[in-house]
């Protein structure tokens, strides 16, 4: 038996099918996965990501902390409720996971880590928070439950405390507000727009079911994965972990160089990478023939190398086959994938595939 | 929880078969599999002609999951196979057993399919499978 969520026995009762992932029995479908990915680019869906670990960062020197600890500078973020991505680093470079940071006040900041990483996240957090005295508090009290789609903010504003909902509803872009033990945020993981809401976690049953009320369709792990795939997001495990760094996955956008002096954990490996330059990217697949591309088949790229699919699936919004794979720095446009011993054409693309419900890539 | 109908024989790896009144076979995959294996999203048949042993690799379902082979219960000569399932993958997870049919086949010897597992056999090899 793994590690179970508050909403676990609602999953169950749904009729879901349930996976291990990271050690959790989660949802992966509760029957059509395609069904409940159109619905959250179309009207609105809803995932379960309590599993996902909430860590509260508290002491009077914690954004010194952070900017030591984060490759992404949170120093950019001036409002209070702002969040920022970042991956936390090893001296080496290699990505010990991706994560979102809230600014809550100068005392306090808001993280969210994945789940299968969450243990050795904290130790890591733990390990480091002595020396500026930050206080290391996974919340596991709390719930969380992610809203997404166009109509995803509409619908769950009416469940709301009014006062609570017009705030959260003049939230902008990557930013969140808090009330009492309640936290909304403009986040997400599917290239939509919607909410992250975190929650007690004894409310949580209750919120699903006023949300399913509202018109929002329950939905699994595989929806996510297709979506933050078309969305052209990494997963973590899959496209990046601590054998690559973030220049080799993708995730160049996320490293703060300036200020110059800022002498965050693994800023030494990566400015010698870019030295001597970056043997190998991250890149979006499109697959013209009828076959899916899947995690770990390979890559060629003729007359310039090989490479890996890091992560492949196909797209119900683009109704073929997309991917992520991490080839040579040089590949150009175009590409070829070992799929059941066949060599079938793949163009290369930069990702998003999809972004706000429209295809982003062409076809 | 999934449906075993008692009048079709079954392969542990998960295909049914049906003898049809004409002495061919109608091959398909169970209503477990395609549970298991979630939407459909593309399908390769045979294409009518070709010679199938048993036990022979034959056609290809991939789901949003995976890919997974399907395996023909009997040697013999493809009569036809399902032409919808090319624009209309999903045909397989709305009727596993009826229009989502993946390939008819022309046996050589009849009592292959005999010795095929009957529905009570698959149940209990299901049940095996999952405790």
């Amino acid at each position: 038996m793994g590690l179970r969520t508050p909403l676990y026995d609602v999953h169950v009762a749904a009729g879901a099918r349930l996976v291990d992932f990271g050690g959790w029995d989660m949802p992966v479908n509760y029957g059509s996965q395609i069904e409940e990915h159109h619905a959250v680019r179309r009207e609105a869906g809803m995932f379960d990501v309590s599993h996902m670990c909430v860590v509260d960062l508290r002491g009077a020197r914690v954004r010194d902390y952070l900017r030591r600890l984060l490759a992404n500078d949170v120093a950019r973020l001036a409002q209070p409720g702002k969040a920022l991505y970042s991956c936390l680093l090893r001296d080496d470079g290699g990505v010990i996971d991706d994560l979102i940071v809230y600014y809550m006040d100068d005392r306090w900041f808001r993280m969210v880590v994945n789940a299968g990483t969450r243990d050795k996240d904290l130790d890591w957090l733990r390990a480091h928070a002595g020396g500026f005295e930050v206080s290391v508090e996974p919340r596991f009290d709390l719930a969380m439950i992610a809203v997404q789609g166009p109509q995803a903010r509409e619908r769950a504003a009416q469940l709301l405390e009014p006062e609570f909902a017009a705030r959260a509803l003049d939230l902008g872009y990557f930013f969140g507000a808090a009330h009492e033990q309640w936290f909304v945020a403009r986040t997400g993981y599917t290239g939509e727009d919607g909410w992250e809401i975190m929650l007690p976690a004894d409310q949580a049953t209750k919120l699903w079911g006023r949300l399913r009320e509202a018109g929002v369709r329950q939905c699994g792990l595989g929806a996510r994965d297709t979506l933050r795939l078309e969305a052209g997001m990494n997963l973590y495990g899959n496209d990046m972990d601590e054998s690559v760094s973030p220049l080799e996955s993708g995730l160049g956008w996320t490293i703060a160089w300036e200020p110059q002096d800022r002498d965050f954990i693994g800023r030494g490996a990566l400015v010698a990478q870019k030295a001597h330059g970056v043997a190998r990217k991250l890149v979006g697949l499109v697959l013209a023939d009828r076959a899916v591309l899947r995690s770990q088949q390979k890559v060629i790229v003729p007359a310039v190398g090989e490479g890996e699919v890091t992560s492949g699936t196909f797209s119900p919004t683009l109704e073929r086959s997309i991917g992520l794979a991490r080839v040579p720095s040089q590949t150009a446009d175009r590409c070829e994938v070992e799929i059941r011993g066949r060599l079938l054409h793949a163009a290369v693309v930069r990702p998003p595939f999809v972004r706000h419900g429209k295809v982003a890539v062409a076809l | 929880m999934s449906n075993v109908p008692a009048d079709l024989r079954f392969l542990k790896s998960h295909e049914w078969a049906r003898l049809e009144a004409d002495g061919t076979i109608t091959v398909g995959i169970s209503d477990h599999a395609q549970q298991a294996l979630g939407d459909l999203v593309f399908v390769e048949a045979p294409e009518a002609g070709r010679r199938v042993a048993a036990g022979e690799a034959c056609a290809v379902v991939e789901s949003v999951k995976a890919a997974s082979d399907v395996y023909s219960p009997v040697s013999g000569e493809v009569v036809a196979g399902n032409a919808d399932l090319g624009g209309q993958p999903e045909l397989i997870n709305q009727e596993p057993y009826g229009a989502g049919w993946i390939m008819r086949i022309r046996p050589d010897d009849k009592a292959q399919f005999a010795a095929l597992l009957d529905a009570k056999a698959y149940e209990a090899a299901l049940a095996a499978e999952t405790h």
